[in-house]
């Protein structure tokens, strides 16, 4: 008999596996019902029409690493958040709460100045 | 009851719900965004206005040939819709629909639903990544850029709730909503959390779950005018109905967990017990409608940002707003 715990994994993990089965279903009968005659110019990266200049894996702008570091950091933030919260109520019990919900506020700021130090060096304007 | 047993006839249960609530709101969609644009929608498949229009393009997707492009890498550019379908299938395991009525009631909850779905970037991104275009190139990074700005305030608001519940568990935020608020004349009086102070919160969980779901106004990364169809481009027959199809259960699913955490979920004023069972489905569904009306409404009349402006917009305001909701909600939880 499967106890709480465990179940819990198993169900997740049964459901992951039924979103993969739906796809493969669904692509193994469209291989059943699809044609299938590759061409040469089908298999062509699609640029509006004209022969594609230059590869498909061009350099881009490296801009966006900057709000995947950003995100990095709030990200993390996020995740002590949660824990804290479940335990608001617990140190509040014992009448730490204030204790507690400064700390939190001392943790929050120091990360909104971190933002603030962005916005204010201009990450977020694109010229 | 059996493990195994209960375990397959909620998988059915809620796969039928995501399948044909998916192609209920595509229908929706087509047919609420004509008329919102004084045109029809679909009208002759089926006979009566044009029902079966979703299937039937189903079934048209169903026979087509599932193009990829010779320079393409195959296997990442055929295992992206698994990741993101695996991803917006799993986040159903814990939505609840009544007491029992819930694939799992999982501890974590919240935290569970927001970090499974943020798995589906992964899948946008080697969609794009493999796609061997610069159209899907620039769409998945401008798609993983959008989504990962807005999941901080959707995280965020998150936490608000948890802070006012006490838990994680969507049935306990649910019963936690439930419970009596205050006593006016006897009458017990419970809200949703809507009401009781979270209404920032909700409205920036919709807006940022707009975002999520790369929908009007914000759909830089699919951007016909500028990107084709953006790390969709190259994607034909079966594989795009796939992406298609998760886009339209993301968009429930997200209705659905607003409806809990905001909305009070499947809770009945004055109603307790196993009945809720049986009545709690259909009010889920009225809530769930509800918003995925409003999702369609805002699709259907809003034009779109520019890419920078959507970044301002999530870095600028709602990030710092949803701290801020945090401090207020964690100080009103500690003062009273």
């Amino acid at each position: 008999m499967l106890n709480q715990y465990y179940g819990d994994y198993v169900t997740v993990a049964i459901f992951i596996a039924v979103g993969a089965l739906l796809v493969g279903g669904a692509v193994g009968a469209s291989k059943l019902l699809a044609p299938r005659r590759p061409g040469d110019f089908k298999d062509v990266a699609y640029e509006s029409g004209i022969e594609p200049v230059g590869g498909g894996w061009n350099q881009s702008h490296i801009r966006y690493y900057v709000f995947a570091l950003l995100f990095l950091i709030f990200d993390v933030e996020a995740v002590f958040i949660f824990p804290w919260a479940l335990q608001l109520d617990t140190f509040q019990a014992v009448g730490r709460g204030v204790f507690i919900l400064v700390e939190m506020f001392i943790f929050v700021v120091i990360l909104l100045v971190g933002l603030i130090y962005a916005i204010r060096k201009g990450v977020l304007k694109w010229e | 009851m059996n493990f195994w047993l209960e375990l397959i006839l909620k998988l059915v249960a809620i796969l039928g719900f995501v399948l044909t609530g998916a192609l209920v709101v595509i229908y929706a969609e087509l047919k609420a965004g004509s008329h919102m644009q004084s045109r029809i929608g679909p009208y002759y498949a089926g006979g009566r206005w044009g029902w079966a229009q979703p299937l039937a393009d189903g079934l048209k997707f169903l026979q087509k040939e599932d193009l990829a492009p010779a320079a393409a890498d195959r296997t990442v550019y055929g295992l992206a819709p698994y990741v993101v379908m695996m991803s917006t299938i799993a986040v159903f395991v814990v939505i609840p629909f009544g007491p029992d009525m819930v694939g799992r009631d999982l501890d974590l909850g919240i935290y569970f639903v927001l970090a499974v779905s943020s798995l589906s970037v992964l899948g946008i991104l080697m969609a794009g990544w493999s796609s061997a275009n610069k159209y899907s190139l620039m769409g998945g990074l401008r798609a993983a850029a959008q989504l990962i700005a807005y999941e901080l305030p959707l995280v965020l608001v998150s936490a608000a709730v948890v802070i006012q519940a006490g838990t994680m568990s969507l049935n306990g935020i649910v019963a936690s909503q439930a419970q009596t608020w205050f006593t006016v004349g006897g009458v017990d009086v419970s809200a949703p959390f809507l009401i009781k102070g979270q209404i920032i919160g909700f409205t920036i969980f919709m807006i940022a779950s707009v975002a999520e779901l790369s929908r009007i106004p914000f759909d830089m990364p699919i951007a016909e005018s500028e990107l084709t169809m953006g790390y969709l481009t190259e994607y034909s027959g079966i594989r795009f109905t796939m992406f298609f199809l998760g886009e339209y259960a993301a968009m429930i699913s997200l209705s659905a967990i607003a409806a809990t955490l905001y909305l009070g979920g499947y809770a009945v004023p004055g109603v307790s017990g196993n009945i809720l069972n049986v009545i709690g489905p259909g009010v889920m569904l009225a809530k769930i409608s509800l918003l995925v009306f409003i999702f369609i409404w805002i699709r259907w009349t809003w034009p779109r940002l520019r890419e920078d402006q959507l970044q301002h917009l999530a870095w600028r305001w709602l990030i710092p707003i949803s701290l801020a909701n945090i401090a207020v909600i964690s100080i009103f939880k500690v003062a009273f």
